[in-house]
């Protein structure tokens, strides 16, 4: 198990084989997300009070959680850099933080375009709204960082800080809607309680979360070989690419 | 793992735990402001500000909806299922607002202790469903 932890934490053996599962995640992703939206367009029911307007969950609420989900994982990376010093934790953390901060963005946007027709306001000062523009701000904040520091081992370690340090606003942003009268609705899908929606739309919403995460592992094993080999640029296995 | 290992992992672990507590202090302290909202109850127990704009949250009591005057103004009573509050307000309404729904206003009380909005917020719950399961529970709860 070790053996194999270590050995995927080489860069040319990551290299290779993030190259391999590139195309089937592709694939899988393609597949996947049709499904979800054909489900979620045409196939869920509207809803009795939201009429159609309520469709944009099914971009809303996965996007929400790949912005919790990324975050977390950034986090782990984090400690992961802090502890261990492994390089391609380093690699994975920065390649992260522009697709969470996509997603979060995603969130953002869709929420504000569903809140004026349906509370009568873009944005309100709530604290769930509040707390994932600061995840936006987070994400911004280990890009600019990264940027910032020119000796890329030192910034690694840097933003591993912001990332573990950040990482306390995730369980605020979860549970801010039970913490506080919030204007923001509570979860309808929890992993306890039976889902206040019928299967005909969270199915839709479980395979389009599954989607972006399968969207998540493509992009994020892209964007790390290309930061490695960025990286790498000096050394043997580089050249003999 | 190695020594230095743990020294470093134990580091990670404190800077955590020294933000969260540090974090959860903050919030504390401004608990009551990031409340988006107060609800009826703590409006009649005087707990809301009478020089600034404040926001109250609850259900439209069904039957209470009327236009007095220039039909442009809109009153109705806002209940947290213990105290009532009556809010007046004059503008457009969300397209969620109707009788039974949660909302939120923004405003301040006036002298006689209603309400007078700035702005009407809808606030949607966790509940989604078809038209027709909805139709089935308004059935059976008539039935009840």
């Amino acid at each position: 198990m070790f053996l194999w932890f270590h050995k995927l934490g080489s860069p040319p053996h990551f290299y290779r084989i993030a190259g391999r599962f590139i195309p089937w995640l592709n694939a899988i992703f393609m597949v996947l997300v049709l499904a979800g939206l054909y489900g979620g367009l045409i196939l869920a029911p509207t809803d009795y009070q939201q009429g159609e307007s309520y469709r944009i969950i099914f971009v809303h609420v996965p996007a929400a959680w790949m912005s919790l989900f990324i975050y977390v994982v950034m986090a782990v990376c984090g400690v992961v850099i802090i502890v261990w010093r492994m390089k391609l934790a380093e690699v994975v953390l920065i390649s992260s933080a522009p697709i969470g901060a996509s997603f979060t963005f995603l969130a953002l946007v869709t929420g504000s375009l569903w809140g004026k027709p349906m509370w009568g306001t873009y944005w309100v000062w709530d604290a769930r709204l509040t707390s994932e523009l600061i995840l936006l701000f987070l994400y911004l904040g280990v890009i600019g960082l990264h940027n910032a520091i020119e000796d890329k081992r030192i910034a690694g370690r840097a933003v591993a800080i912001l990332a573990i340090v950040g990482v306390v606003n995730v369980p605020i942003i979860h549970y801010s809607v039970e913490w506080w009268h919030s204007l923001h609705q509570p979860a309808s899908l929890t992993k306890f309680d039976k889902p206040s929606m019928p299967p005909s739309m969270y199915v839709p919403i479980l395979i389009m979360a599954l989607a972006f995460q399968v969207y998540y592992a493509a992009v994020l094993f892209q964007k790390c070989r290309a930061e490695l080999l960025q990286r790498e640029r000096n050394s043997r296995w580089v050249e003999e690419l | 793992m190695t020594p230095a290992r743990k020294k470093r992992l134990a580091l990670v672990v404190l800077m955590v735990a020294g933000v969260s507590v540090g974090v959860s202090f903050a919030l504390q302290s401004l608990n009551q402001n990031i409340m988006f909202f107060k609800t009826p109850s703590e409006v009649r127990a005087g707990e809301a500000p009478a020089d600034r704009l404040f926001r109250v949250g609850g259900m439209v009591v069904a039957g209470s909806v009327s236009r007095p005057g220039d039909g442009l103004t809109v009153q109705f009573d806002l209940t947290d299922n213990e105290e009532q509050v009556t809010v007046k307000y004059t503008g457009i309404l969300p397209d969620l607002f109707r009788e039974g729904q949660g909302i939120i206003a923004n405003g301040r009380l006036d002298a006689r202790g209603d309400f007078v909005a700035e702005e009407v917020l809808a606030k949607h719950d966790e509940n989604y469903m078809p038209p027709e399961l909805a139709e089935m529970h308004k059935a059976r709860e008539a039935q009840q």
